[in-house]
């Protein structure tokens, strides 16, 4: 498992730009899945005939993430960029970044301490105050490298470290992908759908067409969200707590998890012994707002991995949850039918 | 080795000041083979020592180029394992954030620098740089594994390996001044082509981020005739003065100003141009802020000069410097040595 999701969280998927990612999952998933097929926006959907019933269930997981595009190439050689999806920009001076198919690298810098005033160094960065600096002398050799419109992820090795802990750029939500290629391995006794959609950083639109040509009767999403048991926040606020289990949702600003499925993950993850929280915040939503809402509606849950600094280059995650999320996911799957 | 592999790993090795124990044993070896003698002292400066290869009065040198770097050091341990620090040398608060860090207790630590997530800030507080004493280090572990591996005082640095960028660019941490100490590496080699006479200390100073206290206890040890500091300098940037910079593909900076000797800076010169290595000048109206400015002052007085590298974002975690300037200094200083023939002490009078 530890393999296959460093090669996911360090393949490039930037919202709109997903072919890295999207290659290699097709390449996991063909091997397991029924049918595979790319549809009108990028997104992945591996299909798994069901055994005895017709009923559709689909599993959806965004395999795209945070980045930043390329905005303009200045005549010294820097590049311009805007974020593509909700990255903090406190986070980017002195990060590092690969751009565009060859993944040109290159620094995000900031001017030395030594020429700063003091002052500035109280106040956050701005976005278009910043530059990326791939060595380029001039605007003609960075052209030769860059285009505009190109994409940039973070230059970030997955990595395992402290006790079970996994550091990676976009584990929100490549531990996703990789719940769903793993609950790919067994057969159902309902038509499976396996959705790795795309452009959820920019506003759920993968899920949206994936939900309408699907039409399931209820669909499960796999998210990385947010956990803040970190310093400086009381614990009333925490979301989610990392190494507490999978978390389950109520509600967020998109979707009300249906109630049903939500007291069956619970009494699976009872019955097997899993650990398991429930999301306590509301803020943010997923692919299961527009699920919910494509053609007719469908039933949705979700059910996410906590995952610390999300959205920057060096989140965390604890294996044991993501573990318990798949294994949360397959019990769900045995006993999803009768509802 | 060639220059580049030098400093990769040079930066991938821990010497935040006063902690330069691994980094100095690293380039003892390095200058081993080019040298004729290599110690290191209590300081954990290292000393090359390498001798003239014709006979003759030849002077003295010494060259300085720093070996520690810029750092954290843990400052207290919470109740959850998260590690809070401060800093030693100068660090800008605001590139800490996702930060990929060592912490060096025990065992050394693998850790990241978070902080509460955006969603729970005020709005307010989006507008101003999260203050360091804010952020902790998370290292994955619980807090009783935390507490017994890590200790209040243990040192922490940054993770951010050698990177090439376009042209002969690269990027990386500490290349301030672990790229001057590649410039002595590379020195050594020119050396080696030419003729000169005398004897030359190449010193990896220790302690220079918080007050160049190596080069102190180093010059006043060797008593040179001649001091030359190698560091590094502010490269062009679009949100930097211009006039506080230099150009990344115009040659090293050669210091001006009253911490460097006059005629031995103009001797300096003038070996660039006969040679046709390009420089630039960079004016320091006062101290400068490298080892010159304590070689100068050493016992009786040192005449000194001062060879800086363009280096773009200095003291981030991806500085970025240009390969060309470390080649261009080191030929320049070595054959600067070169030219010290019979009568030197003319350039070192007023």
């Amino acid at each position: 498992m530890s393999d296959l999701l460093k090669r996911l969280t360090e393949a490039r998927g930037v919202s709109g730009n997903e072919d890295e990612v999207r290659q290699l999952i097709i390449e996991e998933v063909t091997p397991l899945a029924d049918e595979v097929h790319v549809d009108r926006m990028g997104s992945v959907i591996a299909y798994k005939k069901g055994t005895r019933s017709n009923k559709k269930v689909m599993l959806c997981a965004h395999m795209d993430e945070v980045g930043f595009i390329i905005t303009r190439i200045d005549d010294n050689g820097m590049l311009k960029f805007a974020t593509v999806g909700s990255i903090d920009p406190r986070i980017l001076p002195s990060k590092r970044v690969r751009i565009g198919e060859k993944a040109i690298p290159g620094v995000l810098g900031i001017k030395a301490i030594h020429l700063q005033e003091p002052a500035e160094r109280e106040r956050a960065v701005k976005v278009d105050q910043m530059y990326i600096d791939i060595g380029a002398k001039n605007k003609e050799e960075a052209k030769k490298l860059v285009k505009l419109g190109d994409y940039a992820v973070f230059d970030s090795e997955c990595l395992y470290f402290g006790d079970n802990k996994v550091k990676s750029k976009a584990l929100d939500d490549r531990v996703g992908c990789l719940t769903l290629i793993e609950a790919l391995k067994d057969r159902y006794p309902f038509d499976l759908y396996a959705c790795f959609t795309v452009q959820e950083e920019v506003g759920l639109r993968g899920a949206k067409v994936a939900g309408y040509s699907i039409q399931p009767d209820m669909a499960l999403v796999v998210e990385g969200t947010t956990c803040s048991d970190v310093p400086g926040v009381e614990p009333h606020k925490y979301s989610t707590r990392m190494g507490e289990g999978p978390a389950i949702s109520i509600a967020d600003l998109a979707s009300y998890s249906n109630k049903k499925m939500v007291s069956l993950l619970i009494e699976c993850a009872k019955n097997a012994n899993i650990p398991y929280q429930i999301k306590e915040s509301i803020s943010g939503g997923n692919d299961a707002g527009e699920i919910q809402r494509a053609g007719e509606g469908a039933m949705t849950a979700v059910v996410s991995v906590p995952c610390r600094y999300i959205h920057s280059p060096s989140s965390v995650a604890d294996l044991k949850d993501i573990n318990n999320t798949i294994k949360l996911v397959q019990e769900f799957l045995k006993g999803c039918e009768a509802l | 080795m060639d220059a580049k592999q030098f400093l990769g790993q040079l930066i991938d090795v821990p010497g935040v000041s006063g902690y330069e124990d691994k980094v100095s044993k690293l380039i003892m070896d390095a200058f081993e083979p080019y040298c004729d003698e290599v110690y290191r002292d209590t300081f954990y400066n290292v000393y090359g020592k390498k001798l003239g290869n014709k006979s003759g009065h030849g002077p003295k040198v010494m060259l300085a180029a720093h070996l520690d770097e810029i750092g954290l050091m843990v400052k207290d341990i919470d109740d959850k394992g998260f590690i809070s620090f401060t800093n030693i040398g100068g660090v800008d608060q605001r590139i800490l954030l996702s930060q990929e860090v060592y912490v060096h207790g025990k065992e050394k630590l693998f850790g990241v620098i978070g902080a509460k997530p955006p969603h729970l800030q005020e709005r307010k507080e989006a507008q101003k740089a999260v203050p360091m004493k804010e952020l902790a280090i998370d290292v994955g572990l619980p807090a009783a594994k935390v507490k017994e591996l890590v200790s209040i005082g243990d040192l922490i640095t940054f993770k951010s390996p050698l990177v090439e960028l376009e042209g002969t660019n690269v990027c990386g941490k500490s290349i301030d001044d672990r790229a001057g100490v590649v410039v002595m590496y590379e020195t050594m080699k020119e050396l080696e082509k030419l003729v000169f006479s005398g004897e030359v200390y190449f010193v990896a100073t220790a302690q220079e981020e918080v007050g160049t206290r190596g080069a102190i206890i180093s010059t006043y040890k060797i008593n040179p005739d001649i001091g030359i500091a190698i560091d590094v300098t502010h490269g062009d940037t679009p949100d930097a003065p211009k006039s506080d910079t230099h150009a990344m593909d115009k040659g090293p900076a050669i210091g001006v100003g009253p911490n460097m000797h006059p005629k031995l800076t103009k001797k300096l010169m003038d070996v660039a141009k006969e040679n046709r290595i390009d420089y630039q000048v960079e004016v320091a109206p006062g101290l400068t802020g490298t080892d010159a400015r304590s070689m100068q002052v050493s016992r009786e007085g040192v005449p000194t000069v001062l060879i800086e590298l363009p280096l773009r974002y200095m003291h981030t975690t991806v500085e970025t410097l240009n390969m060309e300037n470390v080649k261009k200094a080191a030929k320049l200083i070595a054959l600067f040595i070169a030219s010290m023939e019979e009568g030197w002490e003319e350039c070192l009078t007023y």
